[in-house]
């Protein structure tokens, strides 16, 4: 296989079976005053896989829609198999046979399989014969690719992972020759991801062109085959993926060294902090979401609990954090807190320690339209010390506040007047967290706390919480990335259909067994 | 109550029910390509009257059919520049289009007539005239079946007749054609017809066009069964037909059953104006009243859940 590092450098192009599957040159995208794409230029072989790696705001995204018509480069040439082309819509790159796999599926939820592999791409007026032909190649393409998946489904039925297959499905019904995949394993369990991979490499060795976007250095080093990557806006390098390491491309995307692992000491537990005991949620529509939890955390420690979105996890932490009911007894610090009725709320919890980052930080951590020194106090702006008498909040003390908060978190830009909405998700979340940890709470629930988060900040806000815990406090940790997990926990819980699947210590499992447990598999299970 | 008056109410329940059934498909269409259409009621009351206004002019209902369907129409498209092209909400768009509709009815047509807001009185060509069935006089004299086939199936106008037919009709394009499957993907999501290479702005207002014709003909139905315009003759009909769609669940053949139903209570409403009860009598009031009872029932979510297309409500933004 031949692959060009210094891309978009060859002098001329023929269009011959040896010309790259895609080249850009010199792509330039500017939307206002923020150049979003500069001079980029890359060529992707034929049958290769390629990565593509930057943090948020670095411009894969804007490159793919470039890519898939949604935008019109100010200036630059797209050439497919050596043959320049002029892509305005997506039914144009359709029909250059580019497929592209979003982040967030593109699919009609109560319609069938087939139905979302033909629409737009019947055949005739009528729906039957485009059903019988697209149901005959599903078949064969499942066969082919490992991309089983049953035709007269529902999509909201499926799984995150059979719902992803009806997106590959739909790009090659269309005969995609090149697959753009965009964050693929973003929901994806780590069986669910090694399938992905597994079914990309039997796409691969059909010739087909794949280039994937992620933030995953560890996919990135497990299945491409050159990678390139972005920083602000700019194609800082195109290696092969053979000749580099973790390191160097973090070192690459940032700009500066990044440490990967987590540096911490041994946990030193303490007393118990919360004890939950057969802790039951019930949701709005009746379905029950956690189904009698036992847990505990102690000082001085990290709990972690992983497990696919959607387990119970999000229920579990607005239980803690006062804004759902739930059934059981939960202690905290020896003392029983309500868990309904009129006691049971975000005030209430905070008034015994429990300070909360949710999971969702756009609706239930910030108000995007609200300045960062307001955010600084929600949640605690009846506290006495932010009055200025029985009428007026303290505003200049808050914003003082803010100021001192903001540069000990790092958020930049460190201006307390500034819009919560203005911040990049990093610094939003470093607000969030300075606001909760300032707080000096006993507890700590923090969910997903690097989601959408460049690697920089997360290397500054796992340090917070490893900080927080060497200071004696309890924290309880939910996330779905495996990696966060297993780096910052002193204690792993694993939740499955709203039921702890079982308990491990980090230096002791491994990511393959958390998988299995994620998926609903236990050990005995897998012993029959 | 005896067979005959259970066929001559059921018969008045059809008659009632068609403006009602091609409203709810009206608002069917364009509710399942994700376009709330609270606007009917406008579009309903603005076709009576130019389909009014025309008959009374021309003399032919037949052109006031066809000045109906472009008033319902041109609001349609109205409808369609606020809220798809302009992305403006829906919602109010709709309510901007009733009150309208309200207000201009009454200004144009007072100041064109003289007749304090009516149309003149229709006669003759004026109103559609009513179909009688092969064999309705033959077959009335059978026992059972020839006074429900005379009364009951035959002697409607050909509106009726149409909307009974549109309703197999929609199904099927709802559901067997190419067209219908986009239609019902734009409504639930959106970027899916999107990312697909298909207009979402071009199938909403092929959406919004259907809907605009198929209000034309409902409202001028109602002004050739009111023999003329009366000032908001549409009477809540756009919003009961709104209920309908809701109670139907989007769904052709429910819609069918649940205008029907309102049908049939006006119907009833119509005929027993006052029932005694011992002593007690319902008044009138309250029979007359039981279609928009109903309605604020179904409003209200007493029927079980009915889920709306995902994506009505919502304009269309292309995200990156």
């Amino acid at each position: 296989m031949s692959v060009q590092n210094e891309a978009g450098r060859q002098e001329t192009v023929a269009p011959t079976a040896s010309a790259p599957a895609i080249e850009l040159r010199g792509i330039s995208k500017a939307f206002g005053p923020v150049q979003a794409n500069k001079d980029i230029s890359i060529s992707v072989a034929k049958g290769s896989i390629h990565g593509i790696i930057g943090e948020n705001g670095a411009g894969k995204s804007t490159l793919m829609s470039i890519l898939y018509g949604f935008y019109k480069a100010d200036a630059g040439q797209i050439l497919i198999n050596g043959q320049e082309v002029n892509i305005t819509d997506s039914q144009e790159a359709i029909a250059a046979g580019i497929g592209m796999v979003f982040q967030h599926f593109k699919l009609v939820e109560n319609f069938t399989v087939l139905e979302n592999v033909i629409l737009g791409a019947e055949d005739g007026g009528l729906l039957k014969p485009s059903l019988a032909k697209a149901r005959k190649l599903l078949k064969q393409l499942s066969d082919e690719y490992e991309l089983s998946v049953d035709p007269d489904a529902l999509i909201e039925d499926l799984s995150v992972g059979h719902q992803q297959r009806v997106e590959i499905l739909k790009a090659l019904y269309r005969q995609a020759d090149i697959l753009i995949l965009d964050e693929p394993t973003g929901v994806l369990t780590p069986a669910e991801a090694d399938h992905l991979f597994r079914i990309l490499e039997g796409l691969k060795k059909e010739g087909k062109t794949i280039i994937m976007i992620t933030h995953k250095l560890r996919e990135i080093m497990e299945i491409t085959d050159t990678v390139s990557v972005m920083r602000r806006g700019e194609m800082t390098a195109t290696v092969k993926t053979a000749e580099t390491s973790p390191e160097e491309l973090a070192e690459l995307m940032v700009g500066r060294k990044v440490l990967l692992r987590v540096d911490k000491k041994p946990a030193t537990p303490g007393a118990p902090v919360i004890k939950i005991e057969n802790l039951e949620v019930v949701d709005e529509q009746g379905v029950r979401r956690v189904k009698g939890i036992d847990l505990t955390v102690h000082q001085g420690e990290i709990l972690g609990i992983c497990g696919v979105a959607g387990n119970g996890q999000t229920e579990l932490l607005e239980v803690l954090g006062g804004y759902q009911n739930g059934t059981g007894k939960i202690l905290m610090n020896g003392q029983e807190i309500d868990l309904s009725g009129k006691h049971s709320n975000g005030q209430t919890r905070r008034a015994r320690g429990i300070a909360h980052v949710p999971e969702d930080r756009h609706d239930e951590g910030l108000i995007l339209e609200f300045q960062a020194w307001e955010n600084m106090v929600f949640g605690y702006h009846h506290d006495p010390k932010y009055q200025k008498n029985a009428l007026l909040m303290d505003n200049a003390g808050i914003k003082a506040m803010t100021q001192v908060s903001m540069d000990k978190f790092d958020v930049r830009p460190p201006n307390p007047k500034l819009e919560a909405k203005s911040f990049s998700g990093g610094n939003q979340q470093k607000i969030v967290l300075a606001r909760e940890i300032e707080r000096n709470p006993d507890l700590l629930l923090i969910g997903q706390p690097t989601r959408g988060v460049d690697i920089g900040a997360i290397e500054f806000i796992h340090q917070q919480i490893v900080a927080l815990r060497d200071e004696g406090k309890a924290i309880l940790l939910v996330s779905v990335e495996l990696d966060e997990i297993m780096s910052l926990s002193d204690r792993i819980v694993v939740m499955f259909d709203g039921q702890i699947m079982g308990e491990r210590l980090p230096s002791e499992t491994n990511e393959g067994e958390l998988g299995l447990l994620m998926a609903g598999i236990t050990d005995e299970e897998k012993a029959q | 109550m005896d067979y005959l008056t259970i066929i001559q109410i059921l018969d008045s329940a059809l008659r009632l029910a068609t403006p009602l059934l091609l409203t709810c498909l009206a608002g069917l269409f364009s509710e399942r390509a994700g376009v709330v259409d609270i606007g009917l009621e406008g579009k309903l009351l603005a076709a009576a009257f130019l389909a009014g206004a025309a008959a009374a002019v021309t003399g032919s209902i037949w052109i006031g059919l066809l000045a109906g369907v472009a008033g319902s129409l041109a609001f349609s498209m109205l409808h369609g520049l606020a809220s798809i092209t302009f992305k403006g909400d829906q919602l109010i768009s709709g309510v901007a289009l009733n009150f309208l509709a309200a207000g201009l009815t009454v200004v144009i047509g007072q100041s064109w007539f003289k007749l304090g807001g009516r149309t003149p009185s229709l006669s003759g060509d004026g109103r559609f005239e009513s179909w009688n069935l092969p064999f309705s006089d033959a077959m009335a004299k059978i026992p059972v079946v020839g006074p429900a086939y005379d009364e009951l199936i035959s002697g409607h106008t050909a509106l009726t007749y149409l909307a009974l037919l549109a309703v197999p009709l929609s199904w099927w394009v709802l559901y067997r054609s190419r067209f219908g499957l986009r239609l019902r993907a734009v409504g639930e999501n959106p970027s899916a017809v999107d990312t697909a290479g298909i207009s979402v702005v071009k199938l909403r207002y092929a959406a919004l066009v259907i809907a605009g014709v198929l209000c034309g003909l409902a409202g001028t139905y109602l002004a050739s069964l009111a023999a003329g315009f009366v000032k908001d003759m549409s009477a809540g009909r756009g919003y009961i037909a709104l209920a309908a769609l809701i109670f139907a669940k989007w769904r052709p053949w429910y819609a069918l059953w649940a205008t029907l139903l309102f049908g049939l209570l006006e119907a009833i409403g119509n005929r027993y104006q006052s029932i005694a009860l011992g002593d007690f009598v319902i008044p009138v009031q309250f029979m007359q009243a039981l279609p928009y009872i109903l309605t604020v029932i179904i409003l209200a979510g007493f029927v079980g859940k009915a889920i709306p297309p995902r994506a009505s409500g919502q304009s269309y933004v292309k995200e990156r």
